[in-house]
């Protein structure tokens, strides 16, 4: 009986195999490369090699996943494991890689059964497709943004999300040790998930090695259990041990390390992630035309590099304070601290986690150096499995993930996938939209005026940046206007939608009688 | 949910596996001197855009006929030109006149899928839709997953935007034919059908059942009354509509002769290349091709053609109704493929859009038709390198028909409509208990062959001394499974009337 539910969420994956034949990314030759360096040099060349200017910048795990990927790769095309075939690619290479994502994307699938799991359905209705369960999954595994980076784009955030999906669907049934050593394992493939560890933390502290609280709340000082902690500390750290340890051996460390956090970059990628610092920018723009205008500042002082144009540079900003690596780290800790507070003293069990959990996210991802625009699913996905069970968490849910997944438009910019990602997009947002409605039919709308406006306005938006725009003339004096719009507009939605989360959070009342755990 | 929303999100379903298709290659692509149905659809572009009308059907040295000449109605030549016109406005070079032949390149590419994309959601995708909305006795949900199984039919999808033609022209005006005459528009309905016809004379594998149909209901209203007026009207309607389509044509009777030429080429033989009908499987065998002259070749399918459709068109005659109507659109357009002279392997997609229409009612043997007809169309895109997409396509139409409609549990005599069948049937042969269990298996033996011989025709080479060997296998099985198709369904619309008619008289 079961079979049903689990072969219409499945369904649409198979779609996935005919967007193989899409032209490729840079991503391809980047993973092409790793495979050559993991598979033809010895361990300590790895983070050494740099014939290719797309270095090995993610931490070992993913290094030794490359490794046992090119030992599958052999038998595709020998030709893609040399170091020096840069740029190499052909027909067997391209599907090599292509079916590689596929196939992990198995390990997502399970991620999300287990994540549908922990749902409680409210019992709205006897239809399959109006369940919670069968919302989820679609939302998951049809998530516009997953299927255009991981597919299209290319990259293998599929079976990374299947990981971090898995260490909180462990955490909600209770099972912390396996959790943690997921994420922990998780860390070690992509550090950018370093930007959710505090809500880890935090939790597995507070709620985990505190086994049980007073009756109205807080916190039990002497239900501290040491056994807890250890276990938790020897897990996190034999992990880190397997991946580390042969570079600690060779006394690669710090080469690791700066491979890993490179802050030589910019503060904005080419195309600016739709966060806080695209609005600073586009202020200290507008502020510096203005003052242009009016003669308050001299032409000549005013630095010629422009923010957006393709390559990633330094760059000063005119009129406000530039910003340094230090600066948004600690925006980015301010940000987050509310959260992490609110997690500590109002605990509301994996709930409260996983909200706070997106919010550090969505924290990092607004205040972060060098956020890629890609960073929004780390806050999309775990938001999804709040969607479903709050109207308010729906609501946010709705104006987040629209917005963050039309900020991805640029990632696609040929014209064979126009209508491609338009056609995606549209069966995503009126899915999510029209099945959260009617789950949540019985409360107040899930939109305000305010926000339904909002929404609207991307369409025109994207007739105007991807339609009328390139036949005006413009387009030769400003050509980085519809990447400038496009960020600016959509970081007014996510901004929004961050703060309202955060508002929810702050004022929820905590949950009054937890039980021992 | 509500229901717009979803039929929005099948429709988007549809046009973004029809796109992703089309990303895919075309035939011909890359394949100079003559490169393919692409090369060709092009080539009527700058023919129709560059001469003037009356030389369009003619050979001339500025329209060498054996290089793609015109051998569709007129009605295809307009659309042309207004594609021309459009490709005109964005890049000259397309359409150039002899310098434009074998112009391959991405936007040239991308401007013609998107033709194809455009026709298709002006024409065959309202129709669909309406049809399924029209639908009488099921429930909404099942009206929207009906929508999505006919959509995502992998045939049409595969030939129109991986092969590339624009079948969903004739197929949509087909569609709203059936539409109209169903709804008893019968002049709109004939309209419409009589622009299929113009658009591609293979259409007129349906015209018997649209003619019989109409003609019954002209009987029934009384051929003394108001059925001769309803006669005249129909009759005014399709000669009005031809002479328009043809106005340029009708001008010279060399004109309209030549025109009759290219479209109907009788001096070509019974088959070419490899259909799954029955002259081409009975060639394996006994080479009746090159045993038997032209015009024997011409009487004996022509013979075979309409005897094997006779019975259920007048079945149809003495009693329309739209049911019968849709059943024997189906057998006659199957009774045609298998016997008719001069029959392409993308035919096959008259007798596809007549089962998806009998989808909902009997879900379990149109899902197998339509898996039979995709397979019998591998050799062609096998040559187009088009096997992912057919595999995927054909995976995520059977996933969505089973999930539709159950169709696993519709396999008794009563779902499949032959309970009345085997009734008769039992009078002779007390034993004949096994009918719905024969058919599980044979539908399993005939998933398991095509599963066979598609992994083969892949993976395996075939042997030197026979290098068709999987194709004539392919088309083989296919005939066969086609030939037990003609016999069932011909069985249905046989016995149902019966019924019928047995059940008016009791009462």
């Amino acid at each position: 009986m079961d079979v049903g539910p689990r072969l219409k969420a499945w369904k649409p994956r198979s779609n996935h195999q005919m967007v193989v034949c899409i032209h490729h990314s840079t991503d391809f030759e980047v993973h092409r490369n790793w495979l050559a360096i993991t598979h033809s040099l010895p361990i300590s060349q790895w983070y050494y090699e740099a014939t290719s200017e797309w270095t090995l910048d993610y931490p070992p795990f993913f290094a030794w996943f490359e490794y046992i990927l090119s030992h599958v790769a052999k038998y595709f095309d020998q030709e893609m494991l040399n170091v020096r075939n840069l740029n190499y690619s052909s027909s067997r290479t391209l599907l090599f890689q292509r079916f590689s994502v596929i196939f992990m994307d198995v390990l997502f699938v399970y991620a999300v059964h287990e994540c549908c799991k922990c749902i409680d359905g409210k019992k709205v209705g006897k239809e399959l497709t109006e369940k919670p369960k069968f919302i989820l999954s679609v939302l998951l595994l049809w998530n516009f943004g997953l299927l255009i980076v991981d597919h299209i784009h290319f990259q293998y955030n599929g079976f990374l999300f299947g990981l971090m999906l898995l260490s909180i669907a462990r955490l909600f049934q209770k099972r912390h040790m396996e959790g943690a050593f997921f994420f922990a394992v998780l860390l070690h493939f992509k550090h950018i998930y370093l930007y959710v560890a505090p809500a880890y933390g935090v939790y597995l502290l507070r709620s985990y090695c505190f086994t049980a609280n007073k009756p109205d709340g807080s916190i039990r000082w002497n239900s501290f259990s040491f056994v807890r902690v250890i276990s938790l500390g020897l897990v996190v750290f034999l992990v880190s041990a397997l991946s580390l340890g042969p570079f600690l051996a060779l006394n690669q460390l710090p080469q690791v390390f700066s491979r890993l956090f490179p802050f030589k970059r910019g503060l904005c990628h080419a195309y600016w992630a739709p966060n806080f610092w695209a609005l600073y920018n586009a202020l200290d723009k507008v502020l510096s035309v203005i003052g242009l205008k009016l003669k308050f500042l001299d032409p000549n002082n005013i630095p010629k590099a422009s923010m957006t144009s393709g390559l990633v540079q330094q760059f000063q900003h005119t009129v406000l304070p530039s910003v340094t690596p230090l600066t948004t780290l600690i925006c980015t800790l301010i940000a987050i601290l509310p959260s992490i507070f609110c997690l500590w003293f109002k605990p509301q069990g994996p709930r409260g986690f996983l909200r706070c959990l997106t919010l550090c996210a969505l924290s990092s991802f607004m205040f972060g150096w060098h956020v890629h625009e890609k960073a929004i699913l780390l806050a999309i996905l775990p938001m999804s499995l709040l969607s479903v069970q709050k109207a308010g968490d729906a609501s946010i849910f709705l104006i987040l993930t629209t917005t963050g997944h039309y900020s991805l438009f640029p990632l696609l910019f040929t014209a064979p996938e126009l209508p491609i990602k338009i056609l995606l997009m549209l069966l995503f947002t009126i899915y999510s939209i029209s099945s959260l409605k009617t789950l949540f039919r019985k409360e107040k709308p899930l939109f305000n005026w305010m926000e339904t406006f909002y929404l609207l306005g991307l369409g025109p938006l994207e007739v105007c940046c991807e339609f009328v725009f390139p036949f005006t003339s413009w387009k030769v004096k400003y050509p980085f206007l519809p990447l400038l719009l496009t960020s600016v507009y959509c970081a007014v939605g996510i901004t929004y939608a961050w703060f309202k989360l955060y508002v929810s959070v702050l004022i929820d009342p905590p949950v009054g009688k937890t039980k021992k755990q | 949910m509500e229901k717009w929303y979803l039929m929005t999100i099948v429709v988007l379903i549809g046009l973004t596996v029809r796109w992703t298709v089309s990303l895919n290659s075309y035939s011909g692509a890359g394949k100079p001197p003559m490169f393919g149905d692409y090369e060709a659809q092009r080539h009527w572009q700058e023919i129709t855009f560059n001469l003037p009308v009356k030389q369009w059907y003619f050979n001339s040295s500025d329209n060498n006929l054996q290089y793609w000449g015109l051998d569709y109605p007129p009605l295809t030549a307009y659309h042309s030109l207004l594609c021309a016109y459009v490709a005109k406005f964005i890049n000259p070079d397309w359409i150039a006149l002899h310098t434009s032949r074998g112009y391959e390149s991405q936007a040239h590419k991308l401007f013609m899928r998107t033709t194809v994309l455009i026709a298709d959601l002006l024409i065959y995708i309202p129709a669909v839709v309406l049809y399924c909305c029209s639908l009488k006795d099921i429930s909404t949900k099942k009206k929207i997953a009906n929508v999505l199984c006919i959509l995502l039919y992998p045939g049409l999808i595969l030939i129109d935007y991986g092969h590339f033609q624009y079948n969903s022209v004739s197929l949509g005006f087909a569609l709203w034919g059936v539409l109209g005459v169903s709804c008893d528009w019968d002049l709109l309905g004939s309209l419409a059908f009589c622009l299929a016809i113009n658009y591609k004379q293979m259409e007129l594998y349906h015209s018997l059942p649209f003619f019989c149909f109409l003609l019954g209901k002209c009987f029934k209203k009384g051929l003394k009354g108001k059925g001769f007026v309803l006669l005249v009207k129909l009759a005014c309607t399709v000669v009005a509509s031809f002479v328009l389509c043809w106005l340029p044509f009708f001008t010279e009777r060399e004109q309209t002769l030549q025109v009759l030429r290219r479209l109907f080429p009788v001096d070509r033989g019974l088959f070419e290349d490899k259909v799954a009908n029955i002259w081409c499987s009975f060639n394996v065998f006994l080479k009746i091709r090159d045993i038997l002259p032209r015009h024997i070749q011409l009487i004996m399918s022509f013979c075979f053609t309409f005897l094997s459709l006779l019975p259920a068109c007048i079945r149809l005659t003495l009693q329309p109704s739209s049911k019968g109507f849709r059943l024997t659109l189906v057998s006659c357009a199957l009774s045609f493929f298998l016997f008719s002279f001069q029959v392409h392997e993308k035919s096959i997609l008259l007798v596809s859009l007549p089962v998806c229409l009998v989808l909902s009612e009997i879900p379990f043997m149109s899902t197998w038709f339509l898996l039979v007809s995709t397979f019998s169309l591998l050799p062609l895109l096998l040559k187009d390198e088009l096997l992912m997409p057919s595999v995927v396509t054909t995976m995520a139409f059977f996933i969505a028909c089973v999930t539709s409609f159950s169709i696993f549990e519709k396999t008794s005599e009563e779902e499949l409509q032959l309970k009345s069948f085997s009734i008769s049937v039992r009078k002779y042969l007390p034993c004949f208990t096994f009918l719905s269990r024969m058919i599980q298996y044979l539908f399993l033996i005939s998933v398991i062959t095509m599963v066979l011989l598609t992994l083969m025709t892949v993976t395996l080479d075939p042997p030197q001394k026979l290098p068709d060997l999987f194709s004539v296998l392919v088309c083989f099985v296919s005939c066969l499974n086609f030939l037990f198709f003609l016999v069932y369904f011909n069985i249905i619309i046989m016995w149902d009337s019966k019924s019928g008619r047995n059940q008016k008289k009791i009462s």
